[in-house]
């Protein structure tokens, strides 16, 4: 099986997950300055799954991502200016400032923002792969739920009704042991979260999640099987959040040998290690690409910090399809109620 | 008297009541090790016992449900909403189960749901919300917002004794902003009563959570052109207490209402209303709103500050209301 990703799409992945925590890294920088507005959401040590899922999608396949998927994003053409500028609230960002973080997407580019409601984006997914079914389309919907998500109603209906349709849909749980400070066991009394696909009558499959190769293949299978008409995929990836819930969070309640644990098993050196023993790349290979990541950030960087805060008068525009006036058939408008806004 | 924070005060309203009852539980996400996410509960888990302060998992309907079940047989459930706009996903049992017990076979459903509500700290479109609209318009729950420490700690008391389901909005703006005064031990702030905080004779601004502060800061500043404001706050939603409001208003002739949330269905419609038909002769111009506009609620600062009502708005309106 592993012979099926070749040199270039490994160094691929390489580039994406290197490039996610690159960005982060420079996120936690901006953060500690002062020059990212609201929290920030780290993926520090499961860059893999992210990037290794994405990859294995193709064109006109849907993703949704959650607060840890920045990598999915890269792999789907999102570029860093896009998050340094939603990040910092700026006129120029996806939403013109209007969401934060990763909460942005396109239908156009295949890419559905997530909403912070855990689990609501599931049964959205299942209506992506819906509408795939009954377009006779090709296209699978993809999409993420921490641990904790895996909680919800809203993820247990989705699936349910997904697998019950047979629609094209793949979700990938993901256990990195805590949901905010709550330890796994305290938010499900299964081991593997992949054991729900049985009372769905799903395919269910647990992986390690810090094994890119692993991940990339265990999605190919579930993309092939939704294609094929077979239904959804409940994917579950091992894998660990090396920071806090977010960055005010210093993570206390972990216990450091977790932490020690989970480093030696760094989803980035892994791939490193495994190209290096396989002679498909050295360390100048990983340098070039450290470099050429480098100056993408600072270009991208540069333009974020450069553009403009938004027009506030942008706060009004977008709520229907057409530019409403808050005002408009109102009797006797005034100044006073109006909030002078237009 | 002790200066508290308007987050330490409702903590401690909770650990006393936790003290006085032992029927007395929370629930919630990340509210026992970690101590909530804006550590409110911070310490009740070493005190009270991982019985009574119970980290759950991620399941708002779930968390509501379980306290309306556990309240029916005799308990004091609190549960706490991470950020109160994830109390959507317990629509359904709060509006259809909870609310509506006692008038279908007289079963009373003594929970509390709490949690941070409101703007000004960036959080986007899904950690502002003020949700209040949603529930005002359901007949059996009570609502509370307390904008003072003093009122945070009564009102809480009062929540948890009361017996009918109360949700209390803690605005998160205010958690460490606000300081007050709050009495030790044991006092209540009762449900169904608004608050006269500043005495006025010219114009009635009636408001509640974070906006009573800068309708505070309104009234001070219009107070140096000569025109007096009294600011009611409501503290309690649902039920509202007209006969402060409709007494405050008769007395001035002229009303301000001011919001954080939204403006079409909100709650300043209602009052408009009620004035309009009660004491319409006592009027002598028209009731005028300020709220945030039609839109959810955006992230930027910019855009937010923009959104939300602001002093020089309501600096406006009390001047337009004194001179029509
Ligand atoms: C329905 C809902 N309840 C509460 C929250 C607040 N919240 C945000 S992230 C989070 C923990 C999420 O844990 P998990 O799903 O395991 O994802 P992870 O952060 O570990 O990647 C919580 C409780 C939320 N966003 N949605």
């Amino acid at each position: 099986m592993e012979a099926t990703l070749t040199r270039e799409q490994l160094l691929d992945m390489y580039y994406y997950m290197k490039l996610t925590r690159m960005v982060e890294e420079r996120l936690q920088r901006l953060y500690r300055q002062g020059k990212i507005v609201g929290g920030l959401y780290r993926s520090l040590g499961q860059e893999g799954e992210s990037v290794a899922s994405a990859y294995a999608l193709e064109e006109g396949d849907f993703l949704a991502v959650m607060i840890r998927n920045l990598g999915a994003l890269f792999v789907r053409g999102v570029r860093p200016w896009e998050i340094f500028t939603q990040y910092m609230g700026k006129g120029t960002s996806p939403t013109r400032g209007k969401d934060n973080i990763v909460h942005f997407g396109s239908v156009e580019r295949g890419i559905i923002p997530p909403i912070s409601h855990l689990g609501d984006l599931i049964p959205v997914m299942a209506g992506i792969a819906l509408a795939s079914k009954m377009q006779r389309k090709r296209s699978v919907a993809l999409t993420y739920i921490g641990d904790g998500g895996t909680s919800t109603g809203a993820f247990h209906e989705g699936l349910n009704f997904a697998a019950v349709l047979k629609l094209p849909l793949i979700v990938i749980a993901e256990d990195n042991g805590y949901a905010y400070s709550t330890p796994k066991h305290k938010q499900m009394a299964i081991e593997n979260i992949a054991d729900r696909a049985i009372g769905y009558g799903i395919f269910g499959e647990t992986v390690d999640g810090n094994d890119v190769i692993a991940v990339y293949q265990a999605t190919r299978r579930a993309i092939q099987r939704a294609r094929e008409g077979l239904g959804p995929t409940l994917l579950e990836v091992k894998t660990f959040r090396m920071r806090g819930h977010a960055e005010h969070d210093d993570a206390w309640y972990v216990p450091r040998e977790l932490l020690e644990y989970w480093q030696k098993r760094d989803p980035i050196l892994r791939l490193e290690t495994y190209l290096k023993e396989h002679g498909m790349a050295d360390e100048t290979d990983f340098e070039a690409i450290t470099r050429r990541i480098e100056e993408e950030i600072e270009a991208d960087l540069q333009y974020a910090e450069q553009s403009p805060m938004p027009d506030p008068r942008i706060a009004l525009e977008d709520v229907y399809a057409e530019a409403p006036s808050v005002l408009e058939g109102a009797p006797r408008p005034r100044e006073h109620a109006a909030k002078t806004r237009s | 008297m002790p200066v508290l924070t308007y987050l330490e005060a409702i903590r401690q309203g909770l650990w006393e009541e936790m003290e006085r009852d032992e029927r007395v539980f929370l629930l919630g996400e990340d509210i026992g090790v970690y101590g909530g996410a804006f550590k409110v509960t911070e310490g009740f888990l070493e005190r009270f016992g991982e019985e009574r302060v119970i980290d759950t998992p991620i399941s708002e309907a779930a968390i509501v449900g379980a306290a309306i079940g556990a309240a029916l047989v005799g308990l004091r459930p609190v549960a706490e909403m991470q950020f109160i706009d994830f109390i959507s996903i317990a629509f359904d049992q709060l509006t259809n189960f909870a609310a509506k017990c006692r008038y279908r076979w007289g079963a009373g459903v003594p929970i509390v749901v709490r949690g941070p509500c409101g703007g000004g700290v960036h959080g986007g479109p899904f950690h502002s919300q003020n949700v209040e609209a949603y529930f005002f318009h359901t007949p059996g729950l009570k609502i509370v917002e307390p904008a003072t420490p003093y009122d945070a700690k009564g009102l809480i008391k009062a929540a948890i004794r009361d017996e009918d389901p109360v949700l209390y909005f803690e605005h998160k703006y205010l958690y460490r902003r606000i300081r007050g005064e709050v009495p030790e031990g044991d006092y209540i702030v009762p449900i169904g009563k608004a608050d006269i905080k500043r005495p006025g004779r010219d114009v009635t601004i009636l408001t509640y959570g974070w906006m009573l502060h800068k309708s505070l800061e309104a009234a001070e500043l219009v107070a140096q052109e000569g025109i007096e404001v009294e600011v009611v706050d409501l503290r309690t939603l649902l039920p509202l207490d007209d006969e402060t409001i409709l007494s405050s208003v008769a007395k001035t002739g002229r009303a301000v209402i001011v919001h954080e949330d939204t403006r079409t269905g909100g709650i300043a419609g209602e009052l408009a209303m009620r004035i309009n038909e009660r004491i319409f002769e006592y009027l002598e111009a028209p009731v005028v709103r300020v709220t945030a506009p039609d839109t959810p609620i955006p992230f930027s600062p910019p855009l937010e500050e923009f959104f939300l009502p602001q002093v020089e708005e309501i600096v406006q309106a009390i001047r337009w209301v004194a001179n029509y």
